[in-house]
């Protein structure tokens, strides 16, 4: 075939590295991408838990407002005396509950996780570009999670600003918040050089034959996430490191003349902007908003094709469509921005730019549709997970749109309407990506089957009671019920809500016991699991043609080569309603090479 | 393509799914929905405009929602395995794509242009025949500036109070916000009013109240640990009780300057300045 490029052995040489023996080089200091994959997923998971169990808190508090619980004056003697949640407090435990779920959880789960351990088997690569780079990635990303737990136990708490910290709120906040900074800032470090490492193996150590448009959209996603990372966190970096000159070196970016705190001149102030704080937050926040659902995406799209036994619907327009949320992505920003005192001039531009960036994600639903439409649709429990994540990227785009007009934010910007979007986007989004990825790849990680029925039960649990937590947020938001607010019973428009927060948090009781069943099933697999063999799913992808879990440099003798798209499920005339893509053309070549 | 789309059960279908909608929203006009269903209360002229907005939208997503969903699930049972059942061999389909790109971007392009309209109203154009007060957000409360009877502010006899904003009903009113530490937001549930007070900046909002009655004020920006408590009460009088008022509130204020009362410790300890204290600090002067 023409299309088969030049033989890229050499090229290959270049993440090539010899098979560790001893332990601490094999599952401690690895430079395989696999093991750092498990790494990053097992932190992931971790962070997940501590980021639930902190939201967990703020419900109970917003459920019972003032009601103590005493095992917690115990744990957290000095925000809880007593059991009693104080204001303080109650501000940590959303703030950190975000940092922790956005930079902790989501993105090292998809990136890190599911990005490190497939990326390189799916494009045909024997490791990442730079392995080592790739182990530092890793490495420095541990000490920015130390950190951020270590901030609860400095004086004044941890960082209690909202995980956007906008100054000058988190310019004149206790030390918690320098520690907040400092921990972002290591790990914006890892995720750069991850970003890198990405782009460098997925342009450069791709297998013969595997074009761009052979790639998996799993790959494909990765690859354009990778790029929003690399153009996104400097910028976040640098509004970052000027925060914290602000607090600790006495400059004054965003500290303007003329600040009384508490009935005290600030002592250093003058000459600063606080809208620029915003400003550059959010040329990295809504770019971070697609970093963490464009892997999500990838991974449904992933998936969808191969328990529907159909090739995906509209291949290059999902590919177009995820070029066309990055270039989008970067000048969107402003509408987190719309009552902030921003020009509303301006305002206008950035709604029209926002009412547009709706569509590329409109598109790839409707395509997601189309995958499902004629197939032979197989309810494993990946399929299940990634099903609910287009239900659910629905609603939270759909409710994007209300936001996204300037008019109607007037009244529902920082309300619960706004916290009931985002979740449905990152939990009923990313997290069911991540979660219908976990099932997914689990057999290719550890060689052995999660219990499909057990998968079933949580993934059923995880599903009603997450509508039951977050749809009603939308409703509170509706009666004006602000976000990161400690007590709303303060407010007479707000009294008649707490029924529902009890139910909301009653539900969310359900919800994370639910969680249980998936760690259980997660450890107990990994020894009792059903064997999974190379390919249990009968996939087409690279990563199905290796044994499962693959050997070190993940192929055996030479990298395989790439004859055609990733997704070609029930071609007619083709035996078997799969066609790898690494089988050679011809019936009786395909018989030899298996 | 020769697989063509069944659609006219997919239509008949969906069809049924938006009339069955159709049935479960009717009591809405009825005004039988739960309180948590509705908006809250209109309280100013441009509430009705904004609200308008919201169920325009609400009912173009809401369509939307339930025709995606439908197919969604009608795909799944339709197409699920049974024995023998043979995939559909398609790449995809480039009419639907421009087809479902379109729609889309259409919709959308209109309801920036709808709302354009409406943002317009409420942010850029401010009313000539204003009456104008000056609100200042503080760790953990509202200051009102009136000008008092010169009619200019920064003068001794501005009216100031704290946490108590009252307007006559009928007269837009242009607000000037700023802040004298960290954002705050100033948010009028009821008017539909949404703005933060932001230090270093002056920015100016505007609202009528269409009603008499009496609502509070939220602080909608994380500002601290009392963010959740700082709240402050608006009362939208008629012009008569409006007048009287603030006479009420002159009157107190040059009592309380001429005596300097000594003992009366302020209601909201971080709310120094009480009425009579000195003018704020302004940006630059």
């Amino acid at each position: 075939m023409s299309t088969v490029a030049k033989p890229r052995e050499e090229a290959h040489h270049a993440g090539v590295h010899a098979a560790p023996t001893s332990f601490w080089r094999k599952y401690v200091f690895s430079l395989d991408h696999k093991v750092i994959g498990i790494q990053y997923l097992i932190y992931a998971l971790s962070m997940l838990v501590l980021g639930g169990l902190l939201a967990t808190l703020v419900r109970y508090q917003l459920a019972w407002p003032g009601r103590p619980l005493a095992f917690m004056g115990k744990l957290a003697p000095e925000g809880m005396p007593g059991g009693q949640m104080l204001p303080e407090y109650y501000n940590s435990l959303f703030t950190m509950h975000a940092t922790i779920m956005i930079f902790f959880a989501i993105m090292p789960i998809l990136i890190g996780a599911f990005g490190n351990f497939v990326v390189p088997i799916q494009i045909g690569a024997r490791d990442m570009a730079f392995p080592k780079l790739n182990m530092a990635s890793f490495w420095v990303a541990v000490p920015a999670a130390v950190l951020i737990i270590w901030s609860f136990f400095v004086t004044g708490g941890a960082a209690a600003g909202g995980w956007t910290s906008y100054a000058p709120l988190s310019a004149i906040q206790p030390r918690g918040q320098t520690l907040w900074l400092i921990s972002l800032l290591i790990l914006g470090l890892s995720s750069l050089l991850t970003a890198v490492n990405f782009l460098t193996t997925i342009i450069n150590l791709r297998a013969p034959g595997m074009t761009f448009f052979r790639m998996p959209l799993t790959t494909w996603a990765l690859f354009i996430t990778a790029l929003l990372l690399l153009l996104a966190l400097p910028v976040l970096s640098a509004a970052l490191i000027m925060l914290l000159f602000d607090r600790v070196l006495g400059t004054t970016f965003f500290l303007p003349a003329g600040l009384v705190v508490s009935g005290q001149v600030w002592p250093n102030a003058g000459g600063g902007q606080v809208l620029l704080w915003q400003h550059l937050f959010w040329f990295f926040g809504h770019p971070e908003v697609y970093i963490m659902i464009l892997p999500a995406m990838g991974i449904t799209s992933e998936i969808l094709p191969v328990f529907s036994r159909k090739p995906i619907f509209g291949y290059r327009a999902m590919a177009y469509s995820m070029c066309g949320i990055a270039g989008l992505g970067f000048i969107v920003w402003g509408h987190h921005m719309f009552q902030s005192g921003m020009n509303p001039i301006l305002g206008t531009t950035f709604m029209i730019s926002t009412m547009v960036i709706a569509v590329p994600s409109a598109i790839k639903t409707f395509n997601w549709l189309g995958t499902l439409w004629g197939g032979d649709i197989r309810f494993t429990t990946p399929m299940l997970n990634a099903l609910s994540f287009v239900s659910m990227f629905v609603i939270g785009g759909l409710s994007g749109i209300f936001m996204a007009s300037t008019p109607v934010d007037i009244f529902i910007h920082d309300t619960y309407f706004i916290v009931g979007h985002i979740h449905y986007v990152l939990f009923g989004g990313s997290l069911f990506g991540a979660f219908a990825g976990l099932y997914y790849w689990y057999p290719k990680m550890f060689g052995r089957m999660m219990n499909e029925t057990w998968g079933k039960v949580h993934w059923a649990i995880t599903f009603v009671t997450f509508n039951l937590v977050f749809f009603p947020m939308h409703f509170l938001g509706m009666r004006g019920m602000p976000r990161r607010i400690y007590d709303y019973s303060q407010y007479s428009h707000l009294k008649g809500l707490q029924p529902m927060n009890q139910f909301m948090t009653l539900s969310l009781f359900v919800l994370g016991a639910g969680q249980v069943i998936l760690v259980l099933n997660f450890f107990l697999s990994m020894r009792r699991g059903r064997l999974a063999g190379p390919n249990p799913w009968h996939a087409n992808t690279l990563e199905w043609q290796t044994s499962s879990p693959p050997p070190h440099e993940n192929f055996v003798g030479r990298i395989p080569t790439v004859y055609r798209g990733p997704y070609e499920y029930s071609a007619p005339g083709h035996g078997s309603d799969y066609w790898p893509q690494s089988e050679p053309p011809g019936p009786a070549a395909a018989k030899a090479h298996a | 393509m020769k697989n063509t789309i069944r659609f006219p059960r997919a239509a008949r279908t969906l069809r049924a799914a938006l009339f069955f909608l159709a049935a479960a929203l009717a009591p809405a006009a009825a005004g039988a929905l739960p309180f948590w269903l509705h908006l809250p209360e209109q309280a100013s002229t441009y509430a009705p405009q904004v609200d308008r907005l919201f169920h325009v939208i609400m009912w173009i997503t809401g369509v939307t929602f339930v025709i995606v969903e439908a197919m969604l699930l009608f795909f799944l049972w339709r197409y699920r395995h049974r024995e023998g059942r043979v995939a559909t061999y398609t790449h995809g389909n480039n009419r639907l794509e421009v087809v479902w790109t379109i729609i889309p971007a259409v919709i959308c392009v209109m309801l920036a242009l709808l709302s354009r309209r409406i943002w317009e109203d409420i942010k850029e154009n401010m009313p000539h025949d204003a009456m104008e007060v000056q609100v200042t957000g503080e760790q953990f409360a509202w200051n009102f500036r009136y000008p008092g009877p010169d009619g200019k502010f920064n003068t001794p006899d501005d009216i100031l109070t704290l946490n108590q904003l009252h307007f006559p009903v009928g007269k837009p009113v242009v607000v000037t916000l700023t802040s004298k530490d960290v954002i705050h937001s100033f948010f009028l549930p009821e008017f539909r009013v949404k703005q933060d007070a932001v230090p270093g900046m002056h920015t100016r909002i505007w609202f009528e109240g269409n009603k008499v009655g009496h609502w509070e004020i939220a602080c909608a920006e994380l500002c601290g640990l009392g963010h959740f408590r700082m709240k402050g009460f608006v009362s939208v009088d008629t012009q008569a009780d409006y007048e009287k008022w603030l006479a009420e509130q002159a009157a107190e204020q040059t009592q309380a300057e001429a005596p300097a009362p000594a003992g009366k410790p302020a209601a909201v300890p971080a709310a120094a300045d009480k009425p009579g204290a000195a003018p704020e600090k302004g940006g630059n002067s």
